[in-house]
C-alpha cells in the first residue's frame, strides 16, 4: 500500500534525519547545559509521540483502506480510552514542563557574586561597559548621549567616572566567573545573542533587561542581533572573547575609563 | 449515543415563525457583484484572498532566492528583503488564511450546514466583503507608494516600525495600519453575522450538539476573533497616533539616527502585549476552522463517524478559551517581568492536552474505517502529519527556558510555518477538493489533484522539517545574509539552497492546482448533488450549486447528528441528517 508506506517513511526519515543530520547545536560555552538537557528530554518525548501517531495512522491506512465490500465500524465514543489518552498526555506534558520550570527558576535567579556587565545596542553596533574599580556601574540616560558620550553616562554620577567604556569593539569575559549581563538600547529593540551561550534577551529602549551566565570555556564567539532592528540588522556584529584570568586582566588594563575618554569632562574638572 | 427523536416529540420544535423573506436580486449587478447571497460573498472572499495570497507566494520565492543564493540576485537588497518578509507574513496570516477560513468557508458553509436560507444580516455581510476588498487594495497599494511597504516584520514592533532605519517608514507603515483597521471593521461585520447565524438561524432539529465540527470550528474561531481583533485595532490606532501626531504610547525617550527624538515615556512592551493578545488567539482563529473541517473530511472519506464527537466539541471550546491566557509565550525573551514565565509556560503546555485529544480522535476515526484515499483524504492525512510535527515543536517553544536559545531563530520560522502555514493550507486545499463539486457542480480532476497533493505535502515537509535544525544550530531569522559567523558551517548554506529549490518547486506546483480549478469548471466530470455520499445538510440541497435561498420551498428538518456513517443495519453507509428515522426503518424493513 503505497500511501501507507510513504507516511511511514516520513516518520522514519524524520528520525533518521534527526540522528544523522550534521546540523546540531553549537558546543555550549556557559553553565546553561541544563537548557540543553531540557531540550533533549523534549526531543525524546515528542519524538516518541510523533512516531507513534504517524505509525498508527500509516497502519490504519494500510489495514483499513477501501476494498470492495468493506464497511466501517460504528463506534461513536470510548470514554475509557479517551480518559486514558488524556491522562497519558498530561503525564508527558508534566515531564517536560517540570524540568523546564526548575531550570527557568535557575535562569531568573541571579547569584549574588555575579559581576555586572552592560551591553548597549544601537543601530547597528554594540557597545559594552564594565564597572570600574568601585565595582558599580554609573547611571545613564539616553538624553545624555553626545559625540563624546556615546553611551549616555551621567557625568554627575561618581560611579560612572571609572566605568570602562568599550565602544564598537569586542567584549572580554573571564572564564568561570558568573556575570549578570545588563542590556540596554538607545533606539529600537535589539537582542544580544551568542548561540554558544544559549541565554539571550531583548534590549528595549526605556528599560534595562538582563540575564546571567557563567562562561565555562575560553574562546571567541560571534555576537549577533536576534531582534529585527532595521535595514542593517544582519550586519550588527561583535565578538565576545572568554579569557583565562590573566589574559582577561591584561586586556582590562588597556581599556579606557569614561573619565579618560571624556576630554570635555576633563576640561570641566580643571575649571573647578 | 445517537439520539433519534421522532417528529412530533421533543427534539423537533414545530415551525413557529414564518420563513424569512429574502432580499431578491433584481439585476446582474446585485446578483453577482453587490450580492447579498452568502454563497456569492464566499466566492468573492475566496477569490480576493487567493489573489493577494499569490502575491505573498511570489514574495516567498523572492526571499527564498535571496536566502538560498545570497549575493546572486542584485535586484534584492536588504530593505526589500525586509519588505518581502513583512508583507508575506501579514498577507498569509490575516488577508489570506483568516479571510479564507472565515469569510470564504464560513460564508459558504455556515448557512448551508445549519439549514438556513442565508446569513441573518445579508446587507452587512455584503458590506463586510467590500470593506475587506478595500483593506486588501490599501495593503497592495503600499507596493507602489514612495518608500514601498513597511519592512518592520509582520509583528510591526515599535519603536523601529515607525522610525527611520526601517524601510517603509513614510507611507508603508501608515497604510499598513489603515489597512489593518479596515480589515478589522470588515471582519467584525462578517463575524457578528456568522455568530448570530449559528446561534439563531439553525433549522428545526439542528441542536448545537448536532452541528458538524466544521461549524463548531468556524463558530468558535469567529467568537475568538471578535474578542481578539479589538486588541490589534487599538494597537494599530495607537501606533498610528505615535507615527502621525507624535504621541508616545509605545515610544520611550530614544535616539533616532543619532539625534534625540521628540518621543518619551511610552512602552514598547505594551505594544507587544496588545499585539500578542491578538496574535496568539489568531493562531487558533486559523487553526480551529481547520480542525473542524478536517474532522468532517476524515469522517466522510473514512465512512466512519468522527470518534468522540462531544470531546471534540469541548476540546475546540477549551482551546479557544485557553488561547487567551497564553499570549506572553511569544515574549519570553522580550524583557518582560521574568516571573511571568512560569504562568505562561504552564498555560501553554496545558493547551497541548485538548489539542492532543483532537489528534488522537482523528487517527482513531481511521481505525476500522473504510478509508477512501481520495484527494481530500490525502490532504487530511497530510494535515495530521504536519500538524502533529508543528504542534510538538510548539512544546519546545512554549516551555519557557527551552524557548530562550530557540527564539528568534529559524526553529521558530520552521515551527510556525509547519503548524499554522502548511497544516491549515493542507486543510484549505483538501476542503476545496471536497466542496468544489457543491460550488460548481463538477469534480476537480483527480490526477492533477494527486500530483498537486504529493508535491505540496512532501515538498513542504522537506522545506520546513530540516529548517528546524538550522534554528537549533543557531541561525537567526529575518537575516538578509548570514555573512561570516564561525558557528555556521558551509553545509548550512547548502541546506538553505536546497530549501529554496524545493520551495520554488512547491510554489510552481500550485499553478497546476490553479489550472485544475479553471479547467474543471468547464471540463470537469459532473458531480451530482452528493458525490462523496456525505451526511451533512449542504449535500442535501435540491439544486447543485445551491440556488438563492438554498432550500427551495421547505427548510430541511434535522433528525440526527452529522456522523451517521456505516450505521449497522442501514442499507447505505451514510444517513443524511435530514432523513427521518421512519424512512430508515422502512429501508431496513425492505432490506430484511
Amino acid at each position: 500500500m503505497a500511501v501507507a508506506l510513504i507516511l511511514l517513511l516520513v516518520a522514519i526519515g524524520s528520525v533518521l534525519f534527526h540522528i544523522y543530520s550534521p546540523w546540531w547545536w553549537t558546543p555550549i560555552a556557559t553553565n546553561w547545559a541544563y537548557i540543553d538537557h531540557t531540550i533533549n528530554i523534549t526531543f525524546w518525548i515528542t519524538g516518541f509521540v510523533f512516531v507513534a501517531v504517524i505509525a498508527f495512522m500509516a497502519y490504519c491506512v494500510f489495514r483499513f483502506h477501501h476494498r470492495e465490500g468493506r464497511r466501517a465500524d460504528y463506534n461513536p465514543e470510548n470514554k475509557k480510552l479517551e480518559w486514558w489518552l488524556s491522562v497519558g498526555t498530561g503525564v508527558g506534558v508534566a515531564a517536560m514542563l517540570a524540568p523546564g520550570l526548575v531550570v527557568w527558576h535557575q535562569f531568573v535567579t541571579v547569584p549574588a557574586d555575579a559581576t555586572e556587565v552592560e551591553v548597549m545596542g544601537q543601530q547597528w553596533q554594540w557597545s559594552f561597559r564594565l564597572p570600574g574599580k568601585d565595582g558599580q556601574l554609573g547611571t545613564s540616560d539616553v538624553r545624555n548621549i553626545a559625540s563624546d558620550n556615546p553611551m549616555g553616562l551621567n557625568r554627575d554620577d561618581r560611579h560612572a567616572q571609572d566605568d570602562v567604556v568599550i565602544e564598537n569593539a569586542d567584549l572580554h569575559l573571564q572564564v568561570g566567573k558568573p556575570v549578570k549581563v545588563l542590556l540596554r538600547s538607545v533606539d529600537v529593540l535589539h537582542d544580544f545573542y551568542v548561540p554558544e551561550f544559549r541565554a539571550k534577551m531583548d534590549m528595549v529602549p526605556g528599560m534595562v533587561t538582563y540575564f546571567w551566565m557563567t562562561p565555562i570555556r575560553t574562546g571567541t564567539f560571534d555576537v549577533l542581533c536576534a531582534e529585527l532592528c532595521g535595514t542593517a540588522h544582519y550586519q550588527m556584529r561583535a565578538k565576545v572573547i572568554v579569557d583565562e584570568e590573566r589574559e582577561y586582566h591584561a586586556w582590562l588594563e588597556q581599556q579606557k575609563t569614561f573619565a579618560e575618554l571624556s576630554p570635555a569632562n576633563a576640561v570641566v574638572k580643571t575649571t573647578y | 449515543m445517537v439520539d433519534i427523536p421522532y417528529e412530533g416529540i421533543p427534539g423537533i420544535p414545530p415551525a413557529e415563525v414564518p420563513d424569512v423573506e429574502l432580499y431578491h436580486p433584481r439585476s446582474w449587478w446585485t446578483r453577482y457583484v453587490f450580492s447579498q447571497d452568502a454563497k456569492v460573498i464566499a466566492i468573492q472572499y475566496s477569490l480576493t484572498a487567493t489573489a493577494i495570497g499569490l502575491v505573498a507566494l511570489v514574495l516567498s520565492w523572492l526571499m527564498r532566492l535571496q536566502l538560498g543564493f545570497p549575493g546572486t540576485f542584485s535586484f534584492i537588497d536588504a530593505n526589500q528583503y525586509l519588505q518581502f518578509i513583512t508583507m508575506h507574513g501579514m498577507i498569509m496570516v490575516i488577508y489570506l488564511l483568516t479571510a479564507l477560513f472565515l469569510g470564504g468557508f464560513g460564508n459558504y458553509l455556515i448557512p448551508l450546514m445549519v439549514g438556513a436560507r442565508d446569513m441573518v444580516f445579508p446587507y452587512v455581510n455584503m458590506l463586510s466583503y467590500w470593506v475587506y476588498l478595500l483593506a486588501v487594495l490599501v495593503l497592495a497599494s503600499t507596493f507602489f507608494v514612495p518608500g514601498g511597504p513597511t519592512g518592520a516584520g509582520w509583528t510591526l514592533y515599535p519603536p523601529q516600525a515607525i522610525l527611520s532605519g526601517t524601510p517603509g517608514q513614510d507611507w508603508g507603515i501608515i497604510l499598513m495600519m489603515a489597512s489593518l483597521i479596515l480589515f478589522i471593521i470588515g471582519f467584525t461585520m462578517g463575524g457578528l453575522n456568522y455568530v448570530v447565524t449559528v446561534l439563531q438561524a439553525r433549522t428545526r432539529g439542528m441542536t448545537l450538539m448536532r452541528l458538524p465540527l466544521t461549524v463548531w470550528g468556524i463558530f468558535t474561531a469567529t467568537v475568538m476573533a471578535l474578542l481578539a481583533f479589538p486588541a490589534l485595532f487599538v494597537a494599530s490606532v495607537m501606533l498610528l497616533l505615535d507615527r502621525l501626531l507624535g504621541t508616545s504610547f509605545f515610544m520611550p525617550a530614544l535616539v533616532e539616527m543619532g539625534t534625540l527624538s521628540k518621543y518619551g515615556g511610552g512602552s514598547p512592551l505594551l505594544f507587544q502585549h496588545l499585539f500578542w493578545f491578538f496574535g496568539h488567539p489568531e493562531v487558533y482563529i486559523v487553526a480551529l476552522p481547520a480542525f473542524g473541517i478536517v474532522s468532517d473530511l476524515i469522517s466522510t472519506h473514512a465512512r466512519k463517524n468522527i470518534f468522540g464527537y462531544r470531546m471534540m466539541v469541548w476540546a475546540i471550546v477549551a482551546i479557544g478559551a485557553l488561547s487567551f491566557i497564553v499570549w506572553a509565550h511569544h515574549m519570553y525573551v522580550s524583557g518582560m517581568f521574568p516571573q511571568f514565565g512560569y504562568f505562561f509556560a504552564t498555560t501553554t503546555l496545558i493547551i497541548a492536552i485538548p489539542t492532543a485529544i483532537k489528534v488522537y480522535n482523528w487517527v482513531l476515526t481511521l481505525w476500522r474505517g473504510d478509508i477512501h484515499l481520495t484527494v481530500p483524504m490525502l490532504f487530511a492525512l497530510g494535515f495530521i502529519i504536519t500538524f502533529v510535527n508543528g504542534g510538538l515543536t510548539g512544546l519546545f517553544l512554549g516551555n519557557v527556558v527551552v524557548d530562550v536559545p530557540l527564539s528568534d531563530t529559524m526553529f521558530v520560522v520552521a515551527h510556525f510555518h509547519m503548524v499554522m502555514g502548511v497544516a491549515p493550507i493542507m486543510v484549505v486545499l483538501g476542503a476545496i477538493y471536497h466542496w468544489y463539486p457543491k460550488v460548481t457542480g463538477r469534480m476537480l480532476n483527480d490526477a492533477m489533484g494527486k500530483f498537486h497533493f504529493w508535491v505540496t505535502f512532501l515538498g513542504a515537509y522537506l522545506i520546513f522539517f530540516p529548517m528546524h535544525y538550522l534554528g537549533l544550530l543557531g541561525v537567526p531569522r529575518r537575516y538578509f545574509e548570514l555573512g561570516d559567523a564561525t558557528f555556521i558551517p558551509s553545509s548550512a548554506h547548502s541546506l538553505n539552497a536546497f530549501i529554496s529549490v524545493v520551495a520554488l518547486t512547491v510554489g510552481f506546483s500550485q499553478m497546476v492546482f490553479l489550472f485544475n480549478l479553471v479547467w474543471s469548471l468547464f471540463k470537469g466530470e459532473a458531480s451530482g448533488g452528493n458525490p462523496w455520499r456525505a451526511t451533512t445538510l449542504e449535500w442535501q440541497t435540491p439544486e447543485t450549486p445551491p440556488g438563492h435561498g438554498n432550500w427551495g420551498k421547505e427548510l430541511p428538518v434535522v433528525y440526527r447528528w452529522a456522523y451517521d456513517y456505516s450505521v449497522p443495519g442501514a442499507a447505505e453507509d451514510f444517513i443524511p441528517q435530514n432523513q427521518p428515522p421512519r424512512a430508515t426503518q422502512l429501508v431496513q424493513g425492505a432490506a430484511s
